[in-house]
């Protein structure tokens, strides 16, 4: 082994060679492919050209066909959702085999309605979109007559009018339609101008009468000064519209089926058969609707005789090309080199500006709302791998994103601002966090509440997390010191002080330092904390209730015990929970710990999140307690800060998954002793009683009747518990933006205030991070806090949320 | 070459062993394809538990990190092992974090069989990890040259 030699790619770590040294057998293995699915597979991607690549293959599946039929059908119609991207090679393949052979094009016909009719019935939308594309593409290589395919999207319409199902499923119906219509919209055009026409006058009909009240929420940003922020179908409907006025002609898609027009012609095609919608029902899910992400237009893109343009907005290539950039990521999301390899090799990129296209669509996923489809690293980690395979490119336009999010900020949602501070400094940590600050400067005069200076903040914190202070305060410029946080280390108030004075309970706390130095036991403890008066106590001498400063000495000083590391602050609560548990015994009390975390930890809220998560984990507070501290007086310091909502949604996080894990237990425990039930009516059968019966085993687990009732009773206080949660964030929520517009309003001033925006933003952010919990309690919100009575600016989000689903 | 790094941009399991694992080949075989534990390699010897904690949390919630310190002298010496409560958040962290910089260095992730005590140390001669003590180069974020070598470069 040439210890020397230089590894090829830089970065790749100098501890491989040692890791190669010590491996043992090879665990990656390589599966033989068999010859005719390579051959489909690789079906207009060989050589010479893509027609013939596809006759070839069009031609070595015909001889196979008396022998693999049942194979190739499976093969040809698995491709169609595997291989989207490749719709008219497979479309012009089908073309050529139907030619030549008219019955096989029929039991394909057949073979892919039956897969079609699945997609629908389970709900797999994704796939009926591709299939639907693909069937309408072979009325193009004469393989299916236009007249039935038009049939078909007659039955889709005659769904989509249906005012008695919800509004996502009739969107949906239509969307296929439209999405098919670039591909299909000229053949048919030809064939049937009268039909076509009638179709596009009833999806007019319809378009006119959707209801629009999802859009507010679902909008990267408030306004459309930059870029018109428009609905999905509104803008694929433009599109089209716009399509159809240009002659149904398009520049985008690739049509093999063209070169081979002569034999085509002469082929017999098929009629569709009856396909019916599958009904209805109240647990189908159907996809969510989205605002078209725009951040670039061609003034963006470099100009230049031979610069490509970036097509405009309503152009249905826009459409075509974003639709296939989306396709890779959701297929390579998991594979970075491979995604970004195929994002940078994509076919069309001479004809447009490809890399502010895959940047533009990137940020649109990141920025989805309500959430991501994938983790927010995924595309950061895509982003950063782009930088890498196109150094000359990618981050001049990841610098020209920057700057234009950043003056986009003022409308922002602050949701996507979060998410924009994450990808931010997380980008700059893996380029040596080089940023030219000072271009921002004039955001320094602004409202510190104001997205910019608070953005700015955000990603100075951010990136503190991900390295060390004084590299990220010596990086940032002097001017910027404002926005740069305090040292983050832990504030202890018994700390002895300067001024001679003494907090109550400084003593005790000292006392308590000794006592966990010497490992003392936790009763020794208890006794040094009851000594410290209570305030709540003595003036009505009623029952004593939990000690404020008792708990506060006892927090404070256990935080700083355990304030070297995560691992200590984590130990340090593990270990001394029974006495939290012994002092703190109702929801005040667990306000007072949680008010002393942040009293040590203000300065460093990567810690503070961190304890509070752990004092939920070993129950010293619960959620409906963090729930109702974020919302104290104390907090509204950082009530616009990041990291305080970020603490909220972990705290959501942890009772849902709660809930879930009891229902999920549940479900078990039930599904048991419904096993088990049967194998014992089977055994009764039998008559047999075989000790060993494999069956025997699990009846040994099979819950009994009075566990199964304590399960559920478990599962019924924990959904409780939820509620109650969400009662109270929202219920914090209405009453303090109620109060801030009564203030305003008495004020004379308006109260579209920054605050105002970022708060009214966290709300919209609750009932979208937890969207599926929060909709099992909608009626009760309904009923219960957001009422008719309510502002207006307050009650349009919750029927924004309502519409999301409607 | 090449190809053998892009291989481990995914969570699929790479082809390093641990020598002194405690337990059959199946077993340990078994322990790597449900663990929710992984190695992490090559980090500076100053990069400290938050920011791993900061950078791993981005995949899922983290159970805890376990940093790895010198045998001897009980201080970091580069790796550290990061526990998730779930499998697919590991295996979030293998595909996007594999590969990527922490530290201004390139963090290498591995699947681990799990923790167990005594394995936060480093195994070299010299109480550190065994490749600081092959290494020819200078890394200043590794304690400069390598243990083995080192000394003789300096001459």
């Amino acid at each position: 082994m040439n210890r020397g030699r230089r590894r090829p790619y830089e970065d790749t770590e100098g501890g491989e060679r040692y890791f190669k040294r010590r491996r043992t057998t090879s665990h990656t293995e390589k599966k033989e492919e068999d010859p005719i699915k390579s051959q489909i597979l690789t079906a207009g991607e060989k050589t010479s050209s893509v027609e013939t690549s596809i006759e070839s293959v069009a031609k070595s599946l015909e001889s196979e066909l008396a022998t693999q039929k049942a194979k190739i059908l499976e093969l040809l119609v698995e491709v169609v959702t595997t291989h989207p991207e490749k719709c008219s090679v497979y479309s012009t393949l089908a073309g050529l085999l139907n030619a030549k052979n008219y019955n096989f094009g029929g039991e394909y016909v057949e073979t892919l309605v039956k897969t079609f009719k699945e997609h629908l019935k389970s709900g797999n939308w994704l796939h009926a979109q591709y299939t639907l594309r693909f069937i309408s593409d072979l009325v193009n290589s004469h393989v299916i007559s236009a007249t039935s395919l038009l049939q078909l999207y007659d039955t889709f319409m005659e769904g989509a009018v249906d005012s008695t199902v919800p509004q996502v499923r009739r969107d949906w119906l239509v969307f296929a339609i439209l999405n098919c219509l670039p591909w299909v919209g000229r053949e048919l055009y030809d064939k049937k101008e009268q039909t076509v026409e009638r179709l596009m006058m009833t999806i007019d009909n319809f378009m006119r009468k959707r209801k629009r009240t999802h859009v507010g929420m679902l909008r990267v940003w408030s306004n459309d000064d930059n870029h018109k922020q428009e609905e999905y179908l509104e803008c694929l409907w433009l599109q089209v519209e716009k399509l159809k006025l240009d002659g149904w002609i398009e520049k985008h898609i690739n049509r093999p089926y063209l070169a081979f027009d002569s034999v085509l012609c002469e082929a017999l095609q098929h009629n569709l058969p009856q396909i019916s919608l599958p009904p209805h029902h109240e647990n189908m899910l159907y996809p969510a609707p989205s605002v078209v992400y725009r951040m670039f237009d061609y003034t963006d893109c470099p100009e230049g005789p031979l610069a490509p343009v970036l097509p405009g907005t309503h152009s249905i290539e826009r459409y075509l090309i974003e639709q296939e950039l989306r396709d890779i990521l959701r297929k390579y999301h998991n594979e970075r080199r491979e995604c970004t390899s195929h994002l940078l090799e994509y076919q069309h990129n001479n004809r447009v500006p490809l890399e502010y296209m895959v940047v533009e669509v990137i940020f649109g996923e990141l920025f989805r709302l309500p959430t991501p489809e994938y983790l927010e690293i995924c595309y950061g980690s895509v982003l950063i791998e782009l930088c890498r395979k196109s150094p000359a490119i990618i981050p001049q336009v990841l610098a020209q994103t920057t700057e234009l999010l950043f003056e986009r900020l003022d409308t922002m949602h602050p949701a996507c601002i979060d998410r924009f501070a994450n990808w931010f400094s997380y980008h700059l940590s893996n380029f040596q966090f080089r940023w030219t600050w000072e271009d921002w400067s004039r955001a320094l005069e602004l409202d510190p509440d104001h997205p910019k200076p608070k953005f700015i903040a955000e990603v100075i914190l951010k990136c503190l997390r991900l390295s060390y202070y004084e590299r990220i305060a010596d990086s940032v410029p002097k001017t910027f010191e404002r926005l740069v946080p305090p040292t983050p280390e832990p504030i202890y108030k018994f700390a002895d002080r300067d001024d001679g004075k003494t907090e109550i309970g400084t003593l005790q706390s000292k006392q308590l330092q000794a006592a966990f130095r010497g490992k003392a036991a936790h009763e020794d403890m208890i006794v040094i904390l009851s000594e410290i008066p209570n305030p709540l106590e003595g003036d009505e001498g009623g029952p004593t209730s939990h000690n404020p400063i008792a708990i506060d000495v006892f927090a404070q000083t256990l935080f700083m015990l355990g304030s070297k590391s995560l691992t200590h602050a984590h130990a340090a609560i593990a270990k001394y929970q029974p006495v939290f548990k012994r002092i703190v015994e109702n929801e005040d009390a667990q306000l007072c710990v949680l008010k002393s975390a942040y009293s040590v930890w203000k300065n460093d809220t990567q810690m503070l999140s961190v304890v509070v998560d752990m004092l939920l984990k070993y129950q010293i507070v619960e959620c409906a307690a963090v729930a109702n501290w974020v919302f104290l007086k104390e907090m509204q310091p950082d009530f616009t800060r990041i990291y305080l909502w970020e603490i909220l949604h972990l705290t959501i996080r942890k009772m849902n998954k709660h809930v879930s894990r009891l229902s999920f237990d549940l479900n078990e425990a039930r599904e048991k002793v419904r096993k088990a039930e049967m194998n014992t009516s089977e055994s009764e059968d039998e008559d047999g009683d075989h000790a060993d019966n494999p069956k025997d085993k699990d009846n040994k687990d099979v819950p009994t009747e009075e566990q199964v009732d304590k399960m559920e009773e478990k599962l019924e206080a924990a959904q409780a518990d939820q509620k109650n949660l969400f009662l109270i964030v929202f219920q914090r929520f209405i009453m303090i933006l109620s109060e801030h517009i009564a203030r305003c309003d008495t004020d004379g001033k308006t109260f579209n205030t920054a605050w105002y925006r970022w708060t009214i933003g966290r709300l919209q952010q609750v009932f979208m991070q937890h969207a599926e919990q929060v909709a099992q309690y909608s009626s009760t919100l309904e009923t219960l806090l957001f009422t008719q009575d309510l502002d207006r600016n307050i009650l349009e989000i919750f029927h924004q949320f309502q519409a999301l689903r409607a | 070459m090449t190809k053998v790094f892009a291989e481990r941009m995914n969570a699929k399991l790479s082809d390093y062993r641990d020598q002194l694992f405690k337990g059959s080949e199946t077993e340990r075989e078994r322990k790597l394809v449900t663990s929710s534990t992984l190695y992490i390699g090559n980090l500076s010897f100053y990069t400290r538990e938050y920011q791993i904690h900061e950078l791993f949390s981005k995949c899922g919630d983290v159970r805890r990190v376990i940093m790895g310190l010198d045998r001897f002298k009980k201080t970091p010496c580069g790796f550290c092992f990061v526990e998730y409560y779930h499998r697919e958040d590991a295996e979030n962290a293998m595909r996007f974090i594999n590969g990527t910089r922490l530290d201004d260095r390139v963090v290498r992730t591995d699947w681990d069989a799990g923790f167990e005590e005594g394995r936060q140390y480093g195994r070299g001669k010299t109480g550190g990890q065994v490749r600081d003590e092959f290494r020819k180069d200078y890394d200043s974020g590794r304690g400069g040259y390598g243990k083995m070598f080192g000394h003789v470069e300096l001459l």
